[in-house]
């Protein structure tokens, strides 16, 4: 009789170590030897993990579900309807009144002092321009060690801008007065990320420093140490913009990404507390209601959106048919009736934001919009552009 | 593993989610009063949107020249 026997081979199981006969199995195209026992936990694991994985999936999507289903309970009007009585906006005479020219390649980024009247630039070809928009006289300028500096941000006190790009880095600059400062060299590096910066923003004292990042996530540094304090991890792709909520309101900030998303978080335990996903393309900028319950947001999509934060929903859409170009930057004017919205085809719109439709059209620029904030007291906004200059506009 | 990564990506989704749903929320149209009320509240102080007596605006008023 012919009895064919299989080898079994007596030894350390693969898995649990122990002595055991073991059995020859295929691994990734790897072999391993592991014993009866352990074959037999790795094969209901396998299906374990499987069958909680599929059910977290559908747990999933009812969550959304029920989400979406909570939000349309109360939506019960829309904020153009609410504003049907409020009166409507005159005219707008708003003009250039001071052009910044000074930066050799595109603006990036600009940030207003809290004196009203200096503003920090950065530029594609390094540079960081600190201006008197009154008299257009350029006061500091330093070179970055890397071409696009994406960020630039003013320091509460006045006395020092932070500014980052692709560098990975955020990097603090005091601002010193001295006959020949070299501000460079009094440079300290605070925030390390992956990828590039794309904003940044000190928290209310030039203590702590808020970034995004390329790398898909935002942090809190402490500015002395350049310690991390804590990290913001949620979206899925580049996170490019940033914007704290004003002070009264507490400590949350929010965050717009490539993902698509809008996302506010808490500082303290670095959890997302709500977020929003109607755009249909890449958000560049976000910013808050002056009252802090709301936040727009101007994306590649050629809309700019509000989204009220105690409804959590987005509450009006600023669109035309003949906006085609993604807005680049937004902000509000003091009441947060009026948001200034520049966009990739050299415009500003201003839009009614109660009502939601367009007041303005500026025209100056002779390329893409890429930064713009309303001054501190509501006086004047600036606007940066890929055509190298700055625009104060009245 | 990846089926581990995942798994654990799924988690911290569906608790994030969980998180999201047990907001609470206002109608849309108290929030929406309430944003026209500020508007309204704040209208008089913003310049962009009432403009300010001629010469207070240091943007709006003549530069001066300084002679050198």
């Amino acid at each position: 009789m012919d009895q064919t026997f299989l080898a079994i081979v007596f030894g350390p199981c693969d898995k649990c170590s122990k002595n055991k006969p073991l059995r020859p199995v295929s691994v990734k195209s790897e072999q391993r030897s592991y014993c009866s026992l352990c074959v037999e936990m790795m094969a209901t694991e396998g299906l374990h993990e499987n069958e909680t994985l599929a059910s977290l999936k559908s747990e999933a999507e009812s969550l959304k579900g029920k989400l979406e289903e909570e939000r349309a309970k109360l939506h019960d009007v829309e904020l153009h309807q609410v504003a049907e009585r409020v009166e409507a906006l005159g005219q707008f005479v708003m003009k250039t009144r001071r052009t910044l020219k000074g930066h050799g390649n595109k603006v990036l980024c600009m940030d207003w002092c809290k004196d009203k009247r200096r503003i920090v630039s950065s530029s594609q070809d390094g540079k960081v321009i600190v201006w008197d928009s009154f008299t257009t006289n350029k006061e500091h300028a330093v070179t970055m060690p890397c071409t696009w500096v994406m960020a630039c941000a003013y320091a509460p006190s006045g006395c020092a801008i932070a500014c980052g790009g692709l560098d990975n880095k955020c990097s603090v600059y005091p601002l010193t007065f001295e006959k020949n400062e070299n501000m460079a060299a009094k440079k300290k590096s605070v925030a390390m990320h992956t990828n590039y910066l794309s904003a940044c923003s000190f928290t209310n004292s030039d203590m702590q420093i808020l970034t995004a990042s390329g790398d898909g996530t935002c942090a809190l540094w402490d500015v002395e140490s350049g310690q991390l304090l804590q990290s913001f991890h949620g979206h899925g792709a580049d996170v490019l913009c940033l914007d704290l909520a004003p002070s009264e309101t507490g400590n949350t900030f929010v965050s717009g990404g490539c993902d698509k998303k809008a996302m506010v978080w808490d500082m303290r335990s670095g959890q997302c507390v709500q977020s929003f996903e109607t755009h249909d393309s890449d958000i560049n900028s976000v910013r808050y209601y002056p009252s802090g319950d709301a936040f727009a947001s101007g994306s590649d999509d050629a809309t700019c959106r509000l989204y009220d934060l105690r409804a959590d929903r987005e509450v009006a859409i600023y669109s035309k048919e003949s906006i085609i170009f993604g807005a680049s930057s937004v902000d509000f004017s003091l009441s947060g009736r009026l948001l200034f919205a520049g966009y990739n085809d050299y415009t500003i719109n201003v839009w009614d934001v109660l009502k939601g439709s367009r007041v303005s059209i500026l025209f100056g620029h002779e390329n893409r919009v890429s930064t713009l904030r309303v001054s501190p007291d509501g006086t004047a906004f600036c606007s940066g552009s890929w055509d190298h200059t700055l625009r104060i506009w009245a | 593993m990846s089926s581990g990564g995942s798994l654990s990506t799924m988690q911290r989704l569906v608790e994030q989610l969980k998180l999201e749903a047990a907001v609470e929320r206002i109608k849309v149209s108290q929030a929406a009063a309430e944003l026209q009320q500020y508007c309204m509240q704040n209208a008089c102080k913003d310049a962009l949107l009432v403009g300010v007596p001629a010469g207070s605006n240091p943007f709006r008023e003549p530069r001066s020249c300084t002679l050198l």
